[in-house]
């Protein structure tokens, strides 16, 4: 909490690398960010002063209720939508995100899909298909690459937009519920290798769930929003040493503790 | 890009077969039937509905109703059809040239100006409504301008075929880019796509089910101006399959006329079936948008 808050506040070109040194400067931050969708009647607030900094290199999960207004933070901070009040900064770097929806080309094919990604940074032919091969090994998809996106299942989809998220090489990577249609075991893979691109490269990460275990498997802080209209009302800390096992005894502490608090939140608020 | 490289060790090997036995599960698939099987079964209908057509045409006939001249029996048409098979045939050839020349006008124009009318704000305001409305106005109307503007000559055929087949074409582009789902324009932006890019890489492909649509029905549109311009419009020494209807109805020949009617009925068939049906059909599989279900 007090990390984050004091952390400088300091213009920088957005193309100045994240890592060059600065380690106070916040990789994200967003200044008491409101978001009102629609207008004056029927005006619905999503977000409400909402303040969080995202350091560089940092893992930030965040948590809530559904319908909290996660996926509407996710999408102010890519830069797909503005906020009413406030203002989102973003200095680490290219953000990319992982929607939470099927947002794969039908008309492409799993490869299709990764390629794009890789086109749309000019990348050359030759290297794109190494890279596309490895990305689809790395999500466990070897073999898939001819499949249309319509064919695959729920879980086989949200791992080719893994990988095409991936292949972009942002440096912020936004994740909007990525793993909530995996089965257990494809899921702990899956939480393996982010980790491990996680640490290899330092991106900045910013990882929206309804499973509080995965959240603090993975986090380096755990945000918890409130409801309607969304709210920072808690940050937990994740001290616990990595690597980390989804079904270790301190993971799930923690995840008892912030399931409490959670769920005061959620009655507080009355919603489901 | 070492970043991607795989992971050794026979554990995390073992693992991946599980994986991939897990999605192998998720994937069983039906034997599709085979290709003759399906082609059979695609056709069998079709002949029965034209054996149909012919029972009853020649009953027709047999019952005396029309005095055998004025509504000849199959067999004397198809008589016709091959006393006169050389007119005939080039007649074919200089029509479905200026259907062809004028739809892929048509092409080039209805797609430019569906782009920018789909694209600009300004652009759909302005003329939005006014491509509707031209695609309901029966393109016979035009013909009698167009006779003034280019003579009983090549260029009012063209100029009516163009008109009617344009909007259609521009119609289906405008809806198929409205249709897009914004998750995918997003997604487009987030992968960096902008401007001409995003058009051509993510736009158009989104947009392209309801565009086949629209040049289905542009053919279908261009088809008819076509023949109502040669029937209009019907230039000297010229052989076509309007002026060929013409010129047998001139001289009394029920069967010269039914003969070319079926070979325009058999060219607009094919041409929208087999080609344009199964572009449409290829399409909306490749996309997902058919129900396996049925
Ligand atoms: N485009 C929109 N127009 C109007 N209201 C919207 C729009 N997008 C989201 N909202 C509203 O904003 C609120 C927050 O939505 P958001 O999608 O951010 O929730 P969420 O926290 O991601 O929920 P979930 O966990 O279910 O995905 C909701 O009340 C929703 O109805
Ligand atoms: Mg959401």
């Amino acid at each position: 909490m007090t990390r984050a808050s004091t952390a400088a506040r300091r213009e920088e070109p957005a193309t100045e690398s994240p890592r060059s040194g600065a380690g106070s400067l916040a990789a994200i931050s967003l200044d008491a960010v409101t978001k009102v969708y629609g207008h004056a009647g029927n005006a619905v607030p999503a977000l409400d002063r909402v303040s969080l900094e995202v350091e560089p290199g940092e893992f930030v999960c965040l948590l809530g209720a559904s319908g909290c207004g996660k996926s509407t933070l996710l999408n102010l901070v890519a830069g797909l939508d503005r906020p009413t009040t406030g203002t989102v900064e973003v200095r680490g770097g290219r953000p990319t995100l992982m929607f939470q929806e099927a947002a794969l080309f039908p008309w492409l094919t799993v490869r299709g899909n990764v390629d794009l990604a890789l086109k749309l940074r000019k990348i050359s032919r030759p290297h794109r298909r190494e890279t596309v091969q490895a990305l689809l090994e790395m999500v466990h998809l070897t073999g898939f690459e001819k499949k249309m996106p319509h064919e695959l299942s729920g879980g086989m989809r949200q791992r080719v937009q893994l990988a095409r998220a991936l292949g972009q090489q942002a440096e912020i990577l936004l994740m909007d519920e990525p793993f909530g249609s995996l089965d257990a075991m494809t899921r702990d893979v899956l939480h393996d290798e982010l980790e491990r691109l996680w640490r290899e490269t330092g991106l900045t990460v910013l990882f929206v769930t309804h499973n509080v275990r995965e959240a603090v498997r993975l986090g380096d802080r755990v945000v918890l929003l409130s409801s309607r209209p969304g709210r920072v009302v808690a940050e937990f800390p994740v001290e616990i040493d990595r690597p980390r096992r989804i079904e270790s005894h301190s993971v799930a502490d923690l995840a008892a503790q912030i399931t409490g608090r959670l769920r005061d939140e959620v009655r507080r608020h009355g919603a489901v | 890009m070492a970043l991607f490289e795989s992971r050794g060790g026979s554990s995390a090997q073992l693992l991946d077969a599980e994986l991939s036995g897990l999605d192998q599960l998720e994937m069983a698939l039906p034997p599709r039937p085979s290709r003759l099987a399906r082609v059979w079964a695609a056709t069998w209908p079709k002949l029965t509905a034209v054996a149909l057509a012919l029972i009853i045409w020649q009953l027709v006939v047999w019952s005396g109703w029309k005095p055998e001249y004025a509504l000849p029996g199959p067999r004397k048409v198809w008589d016709a059809f091959f006393e006169n098979f050389d007119n005939n045939m080039s007649a074919a050839g200089t029509t479905l040239w200026r259907g062809v020349r004028g739809f892929l006008f048509a092409l080039v124009i209805g797609t430019t100006i569906g782009a920018l009318v789909a694209r600009v704000r300004v652009l759909r305001a302005a003329f939005g409504s006014m491509i509707t409305g031209l695609q309901t106005m029966p393109s016979v109307a035009w013909f009698p301008l167009a006779i003034l503007l280019f003579r009983l000559d090549e260029g009012a055929i063209f100029f009516v075929v163009v008109l009617g087949a344009a909007p259609s074409i521009a119609n289906g582009l405008i809806s198929g880019i409205d249709h897009i789902p914004p998750i995918l324009l997003r997604s487009g932006r987030v992968l960096g796509a902008r401007g001409l890019t995003a058009f051509r890489l993510i736009i158009l492909p989104a947009a392209l089910p309801s565009f086949v649509a629209g040049l289905k029905q542009g053919w279908a549109f261009a088809w008819r101006s076509l023949l109502a311009g040669e029937l209009i419009v019907t230039i000297a020494g010229k052989y076509s399959l309007g002026q060929q209807l013409d010129a047998n109805r001139q001289l009394a020949d029920s069967a010269g006329v039914i003969a070319v009617m079926i070979v325009i009925l058999v060219i607009g068939i094919m041409i929208d079936s087999l080609l344009f049906g199964t572009a449409e059909r290829t399409i909306r599989r490749r996309y997902g948008l058919v129900d396996t279900a049925t």
